[in-house]
């Protein structure tokens, strides 16, 4: 008998929750503000099911009611990735050890 | 770009996720961790541009909408000031919340472009995962308006209640399963829509009684939400970075909630159903008039500071709200230049989101070495000379611990009390959050110092 594919997506889902769990666990709690724009950043990867739903037209009706949901999602998620990482790094450039000659 | 290629890559950038939250585990790695995390949405990004391989004249749009969004966040991310951290990390919860609502209702209206059968005949399994994205994703859109517009000061942060509010909310969670039911047997798209709005209302009614000091447990269940939306819409498209990054942050946020929710000893169920601290000020306003308080002003903050050994300062939401951080940086390195130690104590509650402090001081500039967790320090306040407080109340009310009548009790408090003196700077006598008064300011070693908190360290920095 055949496995459905799908058990094999729960499989990774399930896995990934624990690695998750163990991951987050160990993040130290004074970045857990950054831990929360990083992953902000990171959710939006759902850009890709954006970019697939914007490219669904065909040539001759590039914009119709499906594909502009999917731009709009592209924008979206776009502000998100550059917003989420651009102010991940900017938080962390903040972090600094004391300085040894003080 | 064949199936199973494209399968690898995004399983790579899964990984490259993973990494990205592992480097923040501590402050040298981090900046590495979020290089991952960027690698892995490039190639998410350029393997899904390629899988699809026929680009048309779609492309151009693609990369226009891309480019729109990408300046505006740019923009934002430069532009926003730290202290409103808390208030953009919901914004942005919200419009994952979207993006994930306008994917599903794309999948639903074109199914054919996703694999997912035809319209008005998709495969069972991929409507239900449609469903519950679509469904989490709304609820995470309007929770997080909410979040935004409380924590933006637009709505109030008092909690907002009502007669028959828990069975409402019940109804309509009970309605969203009956709903995806109807949906799932009929295929009909009138089925889809109301499940949309139904769940936008939700998020909303689940958000308004919630007040401002449990935004912090609301920020971090938001952002839980976030992930499994996109969980949810990963199942559908059948992509593996979406799933693991799903999984990743839903988890992540369910460990901040979790974590919060402790630094308040409450559960997650009393925060949710919401309310708390709307009916305690009544009663404990009644006695307090009469205690007499120690009133100190900048001189006498200074003179204690300078004959003191050693400083501990404790930030809460009201330096935030005062942006003192900077004006205490200041008066921190005077405090130095007199050889006096000087160390930060965090509440894991202080502020508006997790690590909302520890932000704020690495702003301006205190080395992180310098700032301290809870139970890394509380055994030092004994030995400390001076408590410098400003802008945290409840987190140093020693009722938690004597009080078992107090809402507050068993909550973890800094030993604020211990110290040979403390100074309180605060705007007024008003209790905090919680609406309990503090016992703190009738101590005998307490001198209460009324003011803004930017402007107090900024006069205590002159007299040093």
């Amino acid at each position: 008998m055949e496995i459905d594919p799908f058990i094999f997506r729960l499989s990774i889902f399930i896995l990934s929750i624990f690695i998750g769990y163990y991951v987050v666990w160990s993040v130290t709690p004074s970045l857990h503000t950054p831990l929360m724009s990083v992953t902000n950043a990171i959710s939006s990867v759902i850009i890709v099911g954006a970019i697939i739903a914007g490219l669904a037209g065909n040539s001759q009706s590039i914009f119709n009611t499906s594909s502009i949901f999917g731009f709009l999602a592209i924008s979206l998620a776009a502000i998100n990735i550059f917003g989420g990482f651009l102010v991940t790094q900017r938080m962390l450039q903040m972090y600094k050890k004391k300085k040894k000659d003080k | 770009m064949s199936a199973n290629l494209s399968a690898i890559f995004y399983l790579v950038s899964g990984v490259l996720f993973i990494l990205a939250l592992r480097g923040l585990s501590s402050p040298e790695t981090s900046r590495q961790g979020n290089f991952f995390g960027i690698l892995g949405m490039i190639i998410a990004i350029t393997v899904t541009f390629l899988s699809i391989g026929n680009f048309s004249n779609g492309f151009i749009y693609v990369l226009i909408f891309l480019l729109i969004g990408g300046l505006i966040g740019a923009f934002i991310a430069y532009k926003i000031p730290m202290t409103a951290m808390p208030e953009l990390v919901a914004g942005f919860h919200s419009l994952v919340g979207l993006a994930a609502v306008f994917v599903a209702i794309s999948a639903f209206l074109n199914p054919e472009a996703f694999n997912l059968g035809t319209s008005g005949n998709i495969k069972l399994g991929s409507l239900i995962e449609m469903s519950i994205g679509a469904a989490v994703g709304a609820i995470t859109f309007s929770g997080s308006i909410i979040a935004f517009l409380k924590l933006q000061g637009i709505m109030s942060g008092a909690p907002i209640t009502f007669k028959g509010q828990h069975p409402l909310n019940a109804i309509i969670l009970i309605s969203i399963i009956i709903l995806t039911y109807l949906l799932c047997s009929t295929q009909s798209s009138n089925f889809f829509w109301i499940l949309l709005a139904v769940s936008f209302i939700i998020g909303f009614l689940l958000i308004v009684p919630i007040g401002g000091a449990d935004m912090p447990v609301v920020i971090s269940m938001l952002n839980s939400y976030s992930g499994w939306a996109a969980a949810g819409i990963g199942f559908t498209l059948e992509n593996s970075a979406l799933i693991i990054t799903g999984a990743l942050v839903g988890s992540s946020g369910a460990i901040l909630s979790y974590i919060m929710c402790k630094g308040m000893n409450r559960s997650f169920f009393n925060v949710i159903l919401g309310g708390f601290g709307a009916t305690e000020q009544s009663t404990s306003s009644v006695n307090k008039e009469q205690k007499p308080v120690k009133n100190g002003n900048a001189e006498d903050a200074a003179f204690l500071m300078k004959n003191a050994s050693s400083v501990i300062i404790v930030p809460g939401y009201g330096m935030a709200v005062a942006q003192a951080q900077h004006a205490l940086r200041e008066m921190v390195d005077t405090l130095k230049k007199n050889e006096i130690k000087v160390s930060y104590a965090i509440h894991p509650v202080a502020g508006r989101m997790p690590g909302h402090m520890n932000v704020l001081l690495a702003e301006a500039n205190v080395p992180y070495d310098e700032v301290f967790e809870l139970e890394e320090i509380n055994n030092d306040f004994a030995n400390a000379d001076v408590a410098f407080v400003i802008g945290a109340n409840d987190v140093t009310n020693p009722v938690a611990k004597t009080d078992p009548q107090s809402p507050i009790y068993g909550m973890p408090v800094l030993d604020v009390e211990k110290c040979k003196s403390v100074l309180f700077v605060k705007r007024s006598l008003s209790p905090g959050y919680a609406g309990i008064d503090n016992d703190l300011f009738y101590k005998e070693n307490t001198l209460m110092l009324f003011a803004d908190a930017k402007k107090m360290t900024e006069d205590i920095t002159k007299n040093l």
